[in-house]
């Protein structure tokens, strides 16, 4: 298997783990965020690595370059960074309502709160 | 003629209204404006429904641009039908918000709430209607990013918490849809699910293909909430203002089984999925569990709203089961069931919307007594309970003995006994409903209490009555969903 020549592939799935991990096995509320980014911004470098045709150019039709990488990729993740910036920006939001009610940001002290007006 | 943008317009339309809900300011105003828009959007769905069943397809070309290149609007028997619920829901629920809004949602806030509504309903439509496979993960976000900022909106601060997290599944499953599609167009270099359906075939052996496929599938599952993907369900529901637990549970998870049913036979093909992939022996065990654990589940629930929410676990469960089974009577149960647990479902939350307007929360304790205060709320819950249980005469019936059938069909015995089995429990939650409402003297400490206001009352009861006349007439639905599962299974007309 040709390994050095797929460091595309590796990168994005290494930074998609770390996200993934973050996400799962953080309890602070903006540290989970943090990997959720992390998890998107590694299928966006996906994306984008897809799009890259060898030898080719930026896809400006000029005299002497015949061979362009793939722009539609490019305008894809353009869309989803939009996407991602806007959830970010909900999941903050939300962090900040969560702190304000429930006094801390903190995953298992929000459930302990929860538990205590359950029990009430 | 105005009537060939109509698949672009129901799409456009509330699109458009909702940035003005926010120049409108006014709470009323915004509702008016949502209202007639909803309704608009029925109207225009049944035009194109009545133009798919003449011409079989209708295709729209966004801004001209023909298909691969540009974005494509295909409706076809499925996708409408789907529309179709999706509009009706709208219709019914948002002359329902007008008084439960006012109650549980802040005066400040209001006019929002029907703006983001409005861009939830647009990303809803704009899933089911897009044949573009990265225009459908565009809007599936803009359906979710208004369903997160609509639960959180939820009177008690625990919609805060189930809001947040709904956002991290939620982008999780998202995400893996991007991931999937992304590896599709690697392999393919087309987004246009009817191009990438031709395509894919010859490249179906390669790994990215498979892995596409995997991801995809896990990714749709996350946003239909099947289990063991649940576990975001339960808190959104029963936190969410009243209004939109009835939207979202009518709606929300419906597009998730629609996307299912599109990426797995429309895209890849039933050879792929199901001869190939073990797609069946995947999705039918998780189904099956589903359908016990869920319904279980919801037996035990403290507030009647949770108990719904668990109990939509298990119903999630029939939708995938109905696609389990790849035959044409699995797929029409599966696809009737889309309808008619949305209808019974949405009938249930707008009942006990109605509850929580007068009694201002919905747990069992409340409840007690509440045939004798609220007679007409009562009977609607208990109606819809009925139609949960898969009773002859309610909708839910239909769905079930199609998917009785199915089994039947597919010599799975065993698979029928489940299905049976989980009406009997859902006779047992049902039943805790019915019992806290008839058989318990009224809690007198909360004082008189009156019936609902009719704008709560009718909306109620038309969900309601629709679950029970869909039981009887099952023309539309039925013929509609067998048009649909015909042609999905490829051996259209």
């Amino acid at each position: 298997m040709d390994v050095l020549g797929h460091f595309n592939y590796w990168v994005a799935i290494a930074l998609a783990m770390v996200g993934l991990y973050a996400v799962t096995a953080r309890g602070h509320l903006i540290k989970k965020l943090i990997g959720l980014s992390l998890f998107q911004t590694a299928v966006f470098l996906l994306f984008i690595s897809i799009g890259k045709v060898s030898g080719g150019t930026a896809p400006i039709i000029a005299e002497g370059f015949t061979v362009y990488s793939n722009p539609l990729t490019h305008v894809l993740i353009l869309t989803a960074i939009v996407v991602s910036v806007a959830t970010l920006a909900v999941g903050l939001a939300l962090t900040v309502a969560i702190k304000r009610t429930y006094g801390t940001e903190e995953d298992d002290e929000i459930e302990a709160l929860d538990h205590a007006e359950d029990e009430q | 003629m105005i009537t060939s943008h109509l698949p672009v317009l129901q799409v456009i339309v509330p699109m458009i209204a909702a940035p003005l809900c926010v120049l409108l300011r006014r709470d009323k105003y915004a509702w008016a404006l949502a209202t007639l828009v909803t309704w608009a959007i029925l109207a225009m769905v049944s035009l194109l429904l009545v133009q798919v069943i003449n011409q079989g397809e209708v295709i729209y070309h966004l801004g001209g641009w023909p298909a691969p290149y540009g974005i494509e609007y295909r409706l076809d028997a499925l996708n409408t039908y789907v529309l179709l619920m999706i509009s009706a829901i709208a219709a019914v629920v948002t002359p329902f918000a007008a008084k439960s809004v006012a109650r549980e949602i802040e005066p400040h806030r209001r006019h929002l709430f029907y703006a983001v509504y409005l861009l939830t309903l647009t990303g809803l439509l704009g899933i089911v209607a897009s044949g573009d496979a990265f225009n459908v993960y565009v809007f599936l976000e803009i359906a979710s990013l208004g369903s997160y900022v609509l639960i959180g909106l939820g009177p008690k601060r625990q919609a805060l918490k189930a809001a947040y997290k709904y956002l991290i599944q939620g982008t999780i499953g998202a995400t893996f849809i991007l991931i999937g599609i992304g590896l599709l167009y690697m392999m393919t270099g087309t987004l246009n699910m009817a191009d990438l359906a031709e395509r894919v075939g010859p490249v179906a052996d390669t790994r990215p293909v498979i892995v596409a496929f995997a991801i995809l599938t896990v990714g749709i599952l996350i946003k239909l909430a099947l289990f063991p993907l649940h576990l975001w369900l339960p808190g959104a529901y029963t936190h969410a203002p009243s209004m939109v637990s009835a939207f979202l549970a009518a709606t929300s998870t419906k597009v998730g089984a629609y996307l299912l049913l599109r990426f797995v036979f429309t895209v890849f093909g039933t050879d792929f999925a199901f001869g190939k992939m073990p797609l069946m022996e995947i999705l039918m065990p998780l189904s099956l569990i589903a359908i016990v654990a869920g319904s279980a589940a919801a037996i035990g629930q403290k507030d009647a709203k949770r108990l719904l929410a668990f109990s939509s676990v298990g119903q999630i469960g029939y939708l995938a089961l109905g696609v389990s089974f790849a035959t044409v009577t699995g797929l029409t149960g599966g696809i009737v069931h889309i309808f008619n647990h949305g209808l019974t479902k949405g009938g249930m939350f707008l009942a006990l919307g109605c509850v929580a307007y007068r009694l201002g929360n919905t747990r069992i304790e409340s409840l007690y007594g509440l045939g004798r205060r609220m007679p007409l709320t009562s009977a609607a819950l208990v109606l819809g309970g009925l139609g949960l249980i898969g009773v002859p005469g309610t909708a839910g019936f239909i769905s079930k003995w199609y998917l009785v059938q199915a089994a039947i069909e597919s010599d799975l015995w065993p698979v029928a006994v489940i299905v049976l089995l989980g009406s009997l429990i859902a006779l047992v939650y049902v039943g805790r409903l019915v019992e806290a409402a008839y058989f318990h003297a009224p809690d007198t400490t909360a004082g008189e209490v009156r019936e609902a206001p009719a704008s709560m009352l009718i909306p109620t009861w038309i969900l309601i009555a629709g679950s029970i006349y869909f039981g009887f007439h099952t023309e539309l639905t039925v013929g509609v969903a067998e048009t649909a599962a015909l042609s999905l299974m490829g051996s259209a007309p």
